[in-house]
């Protein structure tokens, strides 16, 4: 079970939470101008690290707020949680 | 090849079982070969097979980084089935059914395979719906398949609680009586055999950790062994496909996640069939042993670590139990998780990649046992003829471009 620190709730058991995969996906600036392999990318195609990844939660049993969270996907260590717009800290995680 | 026969068992039984020879050759790298698989599971295993036997290329090296069946191969619940909806998912795992049937007398090995019969519980008139359209989709595809009345269903299998005032009430199941189960290790260590005879080298401890690449064309595999050269390379390598194909600057539509499954202590034959509840979200059989096995859907996050979160393993027990309160009493005696590739639309891919030489056979996600012979038969195909068997054309990275999905989500008789 992973505990994961909501930035305005604190921290709670990951039952309360949802998974929202990869953060910081923009919206296509051009939607009609993509061609069908960008569209592709945008939808289909995700990072898949073993290692630090950047990713979204939403605290579905409490502020039910979209935040994102750095982790390893390799120890399920959690580096940082912080609110969306703001960027993940850096360094984002040591590695072991 | 040594043969197992009811002779040799007698032979080798009066030495005392000493004498039996080895599965295959503890191969150590060659320099060279034409064809790499990279991952020892059974899909890697039964794709070198099919390479030497149906294509005659047996210049060929399977990598493992850990053991043989020691991945996936070993940590599935080894349901086979084919009872899938849509006509490109029936046609793959059709083809796949039936190799299973003739396997165990192919491989000369004991691969247990018992077509005891896959029961899908439909609880509600959504899964009804649901369960009777996909079984006339199979009846269309020639896959065998039959609906079952709530009393036709406690007939089959007495264990099921069909009181209508069950907390999940049992309106009636889809029936494949040719689906069942399988050994796993069996089918890892049976296609190793089988593929070593052939001359396939088998090299396990032996991780790549580099895909080395000239003019658009693969050239080789960098090793914790040492440098290895091919013309081609298969990546067949479950849940770190990703990990794979990024060495070599491709980009897939896949993610990891832990899939935990568990089974209970061993208890006297209790279980005649497998049983699956989508609603519920359970599946379960007994193994010969006792143990009854059982396994759920996946951890929601991305991982890589073969372990997941206790409160998926809490949830499992508790749907288990509302389906057969008879278990109430029943102690778990182990869980464990093991790494899927999910892809998008729920269906592997089994495809040519933007690099030459580079074949993909991955996002089997949560279903990629049942369909191993299968799986390899076409992969096999795709290599030696750098083009996709008819089978698996439908399953190529394009599908992604160009909308052509199989979305099996839910669709498949299980969700996933």
């Amino acid at each position: 079970m992973l505990r994961i620190c909501c930035p305005w709730c604190g921290e709670r058991d990951e039952l309360e939470f949802s998974y929202g995969g990869q953060a910081h996906i923009a919206y296509p600036r051009n939607p009609h101008a993509l061609s069908d392999e960008s569209w592709a990318q945008y939808l289909f195609i995700r990072d898949n690290p073993k290692d630090v990844m950047h990713e979204r939660w939403m605290h579905a049993q409490g502020c039910r707020r979209w935040f994102n969270v750095t982790r390893n996907t390799a120890t399920h260590a959690i580096a940082a949680a912080y609110a969306p717009g703001e960027r993940p800290p850096a360094p984002p995680v040591a590695q072991d | 090849m040594q043969r197992f026969s009811l002779i040799s068992l007698i032979g080798n039984a009066l030495s005392g079982h000493r004498r039996w020879g080895r599965f295959w050759r503890d191969a150590t790298p060659k320099r060279r070969y034409d064809v790499i698989i990279v991952g020892g599971g059974g899909h890697g295993l039964a794709t070198a097979y099919y390479l030497a036997k149906n294509h005659g290329i047996t210049n060929v090296a399977v990598l493992e980084k850990g053991w043989i069946g020691g991945g996936n191969t070993g940590r599935n619940t080894s349901i086979v089935r084919s009872n899938y909806l849509w006509n490109e998912s029936g046609a793959l795992y059709e083809h796949a059914l039936k190799l299973w049937e003739n396997l165990a007398q192919e491989l000369n090995i004991n691969l247990m395979f018992s077509q005891r019969g896959v029961l899908n519980l439909a609880h509600n008139l959504a899964d009804v719906r649901d369960a009777i359209r996909r079984v006339e989709a199979n009846k269309l595809n020639g896959i065998d398949a039959e609906w079952l009345t709530p009393g036709e269903v406690h007939e089959f299998c007495p264990i099921v609680d069909i009181s209508p005032h069950a907390r999940y009430p049992v309106m009636g199941a889809t029936l494949q009586r040719r689906g069942g189960v399988a050994r796993h290790d069996s089918v890892a260590w049976g296609y190793a055999r089988a593929a070593d005879s052939l001359g396939v080298d088998i090299v396990q401890n032996c991780e790549v950790t580099g895909i080395m690449r000239e003019n658009g064309h693969v050239t080789g595999v960098r090793t914790s062994r040492g440098t290895i050269l091919a013309d081609k390379i298969g990546l067949a390598a479950a849940g770190h496909t990703s990990v794979l194909a990024s060495m070599a600057e491709v980009r897939l539509p896949l993610q990891s996640h832990t899939l935990q499954a568990l089974v209970s202590e061993p208890l006297k034959p209790i279980v005649p069939c497998v049983i699956m509840s989508n609603a519920v979200h359970v599946y379960l059989s007994q193994s010969d042993k006792g143990e009854l096995v059982s396994g759920a859907g996946i951890d929601a996050y991305n991982s890589y670590s073969q372990r997941g979160s206790f409160h998926i393993i809490e949830h499992q027990m508790a749907s288990l139990l509302e389906l057969f309160p008879i278990f109430s009493r029943v102690r778990v005696m182990r869980t464990w998780g093991g790494i899927v590739d999910v892809c998008p639309d729920a269906s592997p891919i089994i495809s040519l990649t933007p690099l030459n030489g580079l074949y993909i056979n991955g996002g089997w996600g949560t279903g990629g046992f049942k369909s191993t012979p299968g799986s390899g038969w076409v992969y096999a195909h795709t290599i030696a003829n750098d083009a996709p068997h008819r089978l698996n054309a439908a399953f190529s990275l394009n599908r992604f471009t160009s909308g052509a999905l199989i979305d099996e989500h839910g669709a498949a008789a299980v969700a996933h």
